[in-house]
Parts: C-alpha cells; sequence; structure tokens
C-alpha cells in the first residue's frame, strides 16, 4: 500500500472513505484455532451472528452459510454460544495450520 | 420485538477490519445499539479502545459521522455538535423535518473517571443525546490500569495484587445511580449477553427526548485474563451472580430490574471466571471474597428494595 | 450609519460577536469576560442574535463544545481567560488540527499561583505552539475590530484555524472608551458567510474526524495542518486591509509609531502600548530619535516583515508581560532577536519584563527604559542576555 504524502491529505485529515477498515484483513490475529461451520444441524438462532465481534459470520437469505475467514480473530464466541448439542456441531473450532 | 434474523437485514454501520482484541465486547455492544435506529446518527467517541481500534488512518470502521477530540470532553463535544443542529435549525439553514440522533460513546475510564464533569453537565443542560458506556472496568487501550469502574479485588497494573494487597480495595463506582441522581428521563444497565434487553434498552434510549445513559458491560478477555470464547458466558455469570445487575431508572427514581437470576450464584463463580481475580481464591484473601460478596449482596438488595419502593408508591 | 458609543472591551466584543452572528456561542465564566458572556447571552434572551449559548461547566468543556460546534458547520465563539484558557490547552490543540475556524476572545490574565487573573500574557505565551493565529489588541475599538476581522480570516478557505483575539484583562476589557460600532449590514457583508468544509450533519456524506495517525501518518499530517497558518499571512493583510477600505481603520501584522528615521525603537503588545506613544510623543517634542512598534499578530509571527521594520534601529527594547523561566528572554525577546539575526547591522536588543499580574507600567518606567537602551549595551551573562524587570520592588544589599 502506498502512503498519501503530505500534501495530498484532506484538510483537518478528514477521512472521506467509511468503512474503509474492510480493506483491513484482520485473519492474522487467529493463533492457531479457527471455526467451521457445518449447515447440516444449524438451527439458525443467529446467536453466532450476534455474538461475532468482527461480524465475520456470514448471513444469506436468513440463513448462515458461514464464515469470513478474512476477518474472523479466532476468538471461538459462536462455538461456545451455539446451542445446538447435536453432532455435528454446526460450528466447531479446529486447528488452523498457518502456512508461512 | 425484533428477531436476529431481521436484525442481520439491518445495515452495519460499524464494519470489520477494526483492531479490537478477539472476543472484545465492544463490537457486539455496537451491533446491536447502533441497530436500534433508524435516523442518521453522529458519534462523538471519547479517547479508548474503541476509538483508537476503529480509526487507525487511512481505515476506519465507520460508516456514520463519527468525531474524536479528546477523552474528557465527548459529551462536551456532543454539546456543540447539537447546538449547531439546534441553531442552524431554528434559523431555517437546516430542513426542519430533518432528524439526527446524537451517541456519545466512551469506555468506563473516560465516564466513570476524566468524562464524569462533561457528561454530568450536559445531563444537567437537559441535552437529547444517548451516553453509551462500554464497562470493562480498568483502563484497557492503555493496558489495563485501574478505573472507579474496577471491582473490588480486581488485579491490574496499578492495583496489582502483592505479598501485602490483594488488588484493588475500594468497590467500583454506581455510576448508573449518579447518572440516575441527575433525574434524567433514563437510566439502563444492561449486558451483551441479554441482547434483546440491550437492544430494547437502546431504542428506548434513542426515542427518550433529553439525555439517556446506557451502562452495558463489556467482556474484555485480554484485561480480564479469561478466554476470549467465554466473553459473552461470563457476561451472563455477572448477572447470574448479581455483580453486574441489569435494569433500567426511568426519571431518577422508577427501578425496574430486568432480570433476576432464578438462583443467585455465589460471587466466588464469577471470580474463578478471570485470572485477574485468581489471587483472591487463596485462603489469606478469603476476608476480601466474604466483603465482594457482603456488597453485592447489599447493592442487589438495594436495588430489589428500590424496585419494589416504585411499586408501592 | 456607524455610531460611536462608550464601551468598554468586554461590551465592544459582544457587538462584534452580535453583528457576526455565530451560530453557537460556548459560555465559562471568568471575572475578567463573563461580562461579555453576560452581554452575549442578553442577546439571545432578547432574540437579537438566533445563536445558541451553551452554558458550559469548565473551560475545557467550552472549547470541546466549540470544536463539536464547529465540525458540525457551525459559526462559533467562545471567550477564556488565565485558568480557563490554560483548562483548555489540549483541546487548543485538537481545534486548529482539525481546521475548525473558531474564534475565540482571550481576556488576558496571569497564571496562579498566586491567584491573580490580572493583564499578563502568560495565558497566551503558553498557547503559542497550539497553531492558533494569535492577534493582541490594545483596546476596545481594536477588540471590536479584530473580531470582526477574525471571522474573515479564520473562515478563509486557504486557512481554517482557528483564531484567539487577545487583549489584557481588566484593563482593555474594563476601560471605557468611544468605540465606533459599524452598520450591522455592513459587517455581515464584510465578514461574508460561513462554508463549511465538512459537517457532521451531513448525514449523506459520513466523515470519520479525528482519526488516530500512528507514525506513518501523524509527521505527515501535522506538516499539512501548518499550511493553513502559513496562509493566514497574505489573509491577514489583505482582511486588515479591506477592513480599513471599508471602514477607515487600518491594520496590519504591527503598527509602527513614529518609527520612521528613528534610531530607538520599544516593541511591546497591548494595552500599554497607549502609554508609551505618550512617552514617545514627549521624546520626539524633545528632538529624541525614538519610535515604537505594537506589534498584533504573535501568531504567525511576522520576522520578514518585523526585520524590515527593525533593521536600521541602533537599539530595541522588547517589553513582555510574561515570564519565561530558564529561557534567555520572553517569546517576543526571542522571536525578534531570530528575526535579526540575519541582518547586517544588528540593533542591540534589550528584553524588559513588565506588568506581570496587573502591574503597573507609567510613563517614567518607559522613559527609563529607553534611557538605559540609548545608554548601554546588551549585557551578556551566563544564560544569555540579561533581563530587566520593571517596576519589580527589589530590596538593596
Amino acid at each position: 500500500m502506498s502512503l498519501k504524502n503530505w500534501n495530498e491529505l484532506t484538510m483537518g485529515g478528514v477521512n472521506l472513505e467509511p468503512g474503509s477498515s474492510l480493506k483491513n484483513f484482520t485473519a492474522s490475529y487467529r493463533s492457531g484455532q479457527k471455526p467451521v461451520f457445518n449447515p447440516d444441524n444449524c438451527i439458525n438462532c443467529f446467536f453466532c451472528w450476534v455474538f461475532c465481534p468482527e461480524s465475520a459470520i456470514i448471513v444469506d437469505r436468513e440463513k448462515i452459510t458461514g464464515i469470513n475467514y478474512d476477518y474472523c480473530k479466532g476468538c471461538g464466541i459462536c462455538e461456545n454460544e451455539c446451542p445446538v448439542k447435536k453432532n455435528p456441531k454446526p460450528i466447531l473450532m479446529v486447528e488452523e495450520i498457518v502456512e508461512l | 420485538m425484533i428477531s436476529l434474523k431481521e436484525m442481520a437485514k439491518k445495515e452495519d454501520l460499524f464494519v470489520s477490519g477494526h483492531e479490537m482484541c478477539p472476543g472484545c465486547g465492544i463490537p457486539v455492544i455496537l451491533k446491536i445499539v447502533l441497530r436500534t435506529t433508524k435516523c442518521p446518527l453522529v458519534v462523538s467517541n471519547a479517547s479508548g479502545c474503541l476509538q483508537s481500534a476503529s480509526t487507525n488512518f487511512p481505515a476506519t470502521s465507520w460508516k456514520l459521522n463519527w468525531i474524536h477530540t479528546a477523552v474528557e470532553n465527548a459529551a462536551g463535544t456532543m454539546s456543540g455538535i447539537q447546538a449547531t443542529y439546534s441553531s442552524l435549525k431554528k434559523q431555517g439553514k437546516l430542513p426542519v423535518d430533518k432528524k439526527i440522533k446524537f451517541l456519545v460513546i466512551g469506555g468506563d475510564g473516560a465516564t466513570y473517571d476524566s468524562g464524569l464533569r462533561s457528561i454530568s453537565g450536559a445531563m444537567e443542560r437537559g441535552e437529547d443525546f444517548v451516553y453509551l458506556c462500554y464497562d470493562n472496568q480498568l483502563y484497557a487501550c492503555s493496558g489495563g490500569q485501574r478505573s472507579s469502574a474496577t471491582p473490588m479485588g480486581a488485579a491490574t497494573t496499578t492495583s496489582p495484587s502483592g505479598n501485602v494487597l490483594p488488588g484493588k480495595l475500594q468497590p467500583r463506582k454506581n455510576i448508573s445511580n449518579i447518572f440516575a441522581a441527575h433525574e434524567i428521563p433514563y437510566v439502563a444497565q444492561s449486558a451483551p449477553w441479554i441482547w434483546q434487553d440491550l437492544y430494547k434498552k437502546a431504542e428506548r434510549a434513542f426515542e427518550t427526548t433529553g439525555p439517556a445513559y446506557l451502562n452495558v458491560l463489556n467482556p474484555c478477555p485480554s484485561m480480564w485474563k479469561a478466554p476470549a470464547n467465554k466473553s459473552i458466558e461470563i457476561t451472563k455469570l455477572a448477572a447470574d451472580t448479581c455483580v453486574w445487575p441489569i435494569f433500567e431508572i426511568k426519571d431518577g427514581t422508577k427501578v425496574t430490574v430486568n432480570y433476576k437470576p432464578k438462583k443467585k450464584l455465589p460471587v466466588t463463580l464469577w471470580l474463578e471466571s478471570q485470572a485477574r481475580f485468581t489471587h483472591l481464591l487463596k485462603v489469606e484473601n478469603n476476608w476480601i471474597v466474604k466483603k465482594i460478596q457482603e456488597e453485592v449482596d447489599k447493592d442487589w438488595e438495594f436495588l430489589i428494595s428500590s424496585e419494589n419502593k416504585n411499586r408501592t408508591n | 450609519m456607524p455610531s460611536t458609543i462608550v464601551l468598554n472591551g468586554n461590551a465592544a466584543a459582544a457587538e462584534a460577536v452580535k453583528q457576526v452572528k455565530p451560530d453557537v456561542v460556548t459560555v465559562y465564566p471568568m471575572a475578567s469576560g463573563a461580562e461579555m458572556m453576560g452581554h452575549i447571552a442578553s442577546f439571545a434572551a432578547d432574540g437579537l442574535i438566533d445563536s445558541e449559548i451553551i452554558n458550559m461547566e469548565s473551560g475545557h468543556s467550552a472549547m470541546s463544545g466549540c470544536i463539536g460546534a464547529s465540525a458540525a458547520g457551525g459559526r462559533v465563539f467562545t471567550f477564556a481567560a488565565s485558568q480557563s484558557l490554560a483548562a483548555m490547552h489540549e483541546t487548543l490543540f485538537i481545534a486548529s488540527s482539525l481546521r475548525l475556524p473558531i474564534v475565540a476572545a482571550i481576556v488576558n490574565g496571569a497564571l496562579a499561583a498566586p491567584a491573580n487573573m490580572i493583564a499578563d500574557h502568560a495565558d497566551s505565551m503558553a498557547e503559542r505552539d497550539c497553531c492558533w493565529i494569535q492577534i493582541f489588541s490594545e483596546n476596545p475599538q481594536e477588540i471590536y475590530d479584530n473580531i470582526i476581522q477574525a471571522y474573515k480570516i479564520a473562515e478563509h478557505m486557504d486557512v481554517r484555524i482557528p483564531i484567539m483575539v487577545a487583549a489584557d484583562g481588566f484593563i482593555s476589557s474594563h476601560s471605557m472608551e468611544n468605540v465606533i460600532i459599524e452598520e450591522v449590514g455592513e459587517v455581515a457583508e464584510f465578514v461574508g458567510k460561513f462554508t463549511p468544509f465538512q459537517s457532521l450533519l451531513d448525514s449523506d456524506n459520513p466523515k470519520t474526524i479525528g482519526s488516530r495517525d500512528m507514525s506513518q501518518y501523524y509527521f505527515e499530517y501535522k506538516v499539512n495542518q501548518l499550511q493553513g497558518i502559513e496562509n493566514s499571512r497574505k489573509v491577514i493583510k489583505e482582511v486588515g486591509k479591506e477592513f480599513g477600505n471599508r471602514f477607515g481603520r487600518y491594520y496590519g501584522f504591527f503598527e509602527p509609531y513614529k518609527l520612521e528615521n528613528a534610531e530607538y525603537a520599544l516593541v511591546l503588545m497591548g494595552s500599554s502600548t497607549g502609554t508609551a506613544k505618550e512617552l514617545i510623543d514627549e521624546l520626539r517634542a524633545g528632538g529624541e530619535k525614538v519610535g515604537l512598534l505594537k506589534l498584533r499578530i504573535f501568531r504567525p509571527f511576522p520576522s520578514a516583515e518585523l526585520r524590515e521594520a527593525l533593521a536600521g534601529l541602533t537599539a530595541v527594547a522588547v517589553l513582555e508581560r510574561v515570564l519565561t523561566p530558564g529561557s534567555a528572554g520572553g517569546p517576543l525577546f526571542n522571536e525578534i532577536r531570530s528575526a535579526l539575526y540575519d541582518v547586517e547591522k544588528r540593533p542591540s536588543i534589550f528584553p524588559y519584563v513588565y506588568g506581570l499580574g496587573g502591574r503597573d507600567i507609567r510613563m517614567e518606567h518607559f522613559r527609563e527604559i529607553v534611557k538605559e537602551m540609548k545608554a548601554g549595551q546588551e549585557e551578556v551573562v551566563e544564560t544569555g542576555v540579561e533581563v530587566k524587570y520593571v517596576n519589580l520592588r527589589e530590596a538593596n544589599d
């Protein structure tokens, strides 16, 4: 990413690009674990959606469809708050091998 | 009551890519609160984790009009914004039917401590704003120092537990009661686990004419030294042990307790859930655990009796 | 038709504010200027202005409110003095960094301890690096004129830097003088309409104001900000001239007084200039080649112009109403000395400190200073040039 020069900044440094943090992928915050979504037993209670601090639960037409790994920080709240007891659980934290 | 499915359809005004720690409660609180009004919002954000981790130039996670000035003056800054709004409307420079809601956000440091004067002033002036405090019970952004919201016995970097001291010696400041004593129309305490309650309270706060204050427990796994995946669960434990009661106070006096645990759990369960309290579990610190339980019981009984008083009045 | 009314500085400031019609005025009382804010509140109470008056609970909040109000697209005014200006300190940097054209009247007063609040430039000088334009006024007429000009300068698109219009507390703020109040329509036309370049109330264009800029951007941000105060040099001159063309009173960076062919000069700011001018008249009548330079703009400091004005002199006495502990002379002395470093034949420059906490400076003191300047050479001591204190009691050994 090229950085702006001093004489290219807006007056007062006002940021006129709302939501521009979407360009920051925060996947690197994950330390060894990532959630994996399995729709089979999902009851679409949306608890994972509301409690995800990264808004990384993907919703499509009133259904949970997956995890956005660009932003998921691997906190595991989604798995912990998932009320489904039936196996396989819709969200499971699994070991993630990070390729360096 | 809105369903989560319906909530999910609403636009995110606070988006991903922020730099908050894994398991942080702030984005969860915002996800709920920012969806409760249809009006355009202006946010005045005090210095702290949220401000710092959401606006690292050239990135911003905000999709609404947002300003940060300093730590102790977010409410005072908003007073000015609102005054311009009123003045321009009065002069016909803004359309009469244009409605904007004003939201001030601060952490507990910016609210209980340094911002108290500025918030108190804005409340006394009866300004029409919502103040949202995300209360994680310490200064997290600067690395975990004691604030007046830190509960008794918690170890922070500036109230550490050592050979002679068991962490913070004083109970937390009861900020909700302080603001209720301003006789503002609406004060409420909530937590992210009880999202329906938080949603309803935020909705009510925005509908209120005049100052409204929301005190929301914000789980902070980094500084509470708790597992990130237990963030939300811990906030429920806070309610079930009555460490963090869920209530509202209208017009300074009308108290409603919105959640009463079926079985009030002992505070030890709350203390055991976070390593910031681990030292309290040593035998020599039993006295302070006892004191914490007494404080919690006293506050809970006071809350329940205040609620009953309304009923009988 | 302009009218001439007897007003003190506080009332004159309030008249200017009434004519400029800010959208928002924030108030936190300090004894020296509280009367000004009382007048403005009365105008609002009588419906003469549409300004929203916010009674703040601290000086810090008074400036914070101005920042919010200005960022929301409003024209704003506030006042500060002595301790309340010091309480605003951190917010002053924020106001200028966000490029908000706030105008604040500063009723200069001493900083505690000991508690005092009377005429002293310690409060303003402590804020000299916060990137505000600093205008100093001598009397009620200048306070009125400067506030009006301040809006036109600050709101100029090339500037967008806040301005402090300062005057000496309990002296200029309280002394009654004839003040020419211009016609309101003329003033409105002169100042023009305020066009915000950003507004928090513009909901269609969400923006983030006051980002966190780490080492990657902070430096660039701060240098970018300098454009405003540097551009103001040209604008201050233009506005001063335009003001003169319209109202007959011309303003620049400073006012030279009988400086032509002078060999010696006094340099100072603020209310004491009146007395000093009296002395200059007296000395000139006696054939002495002595003049005076009253500095009006301290920030941005007009080095080039001052160099030109002072270069040919034999000696200059710089008088300032502030103590600068641990420094070789005060800010005005250092700036002037630095400005004259490059001239071929440097005048001797003598630093004087006077009037702290409202201490009088009278004709005889100025006379003594001129005498010393004519007799002496710069006395260089270990810490630089020796600072002399005017009208200070001292026990003899």
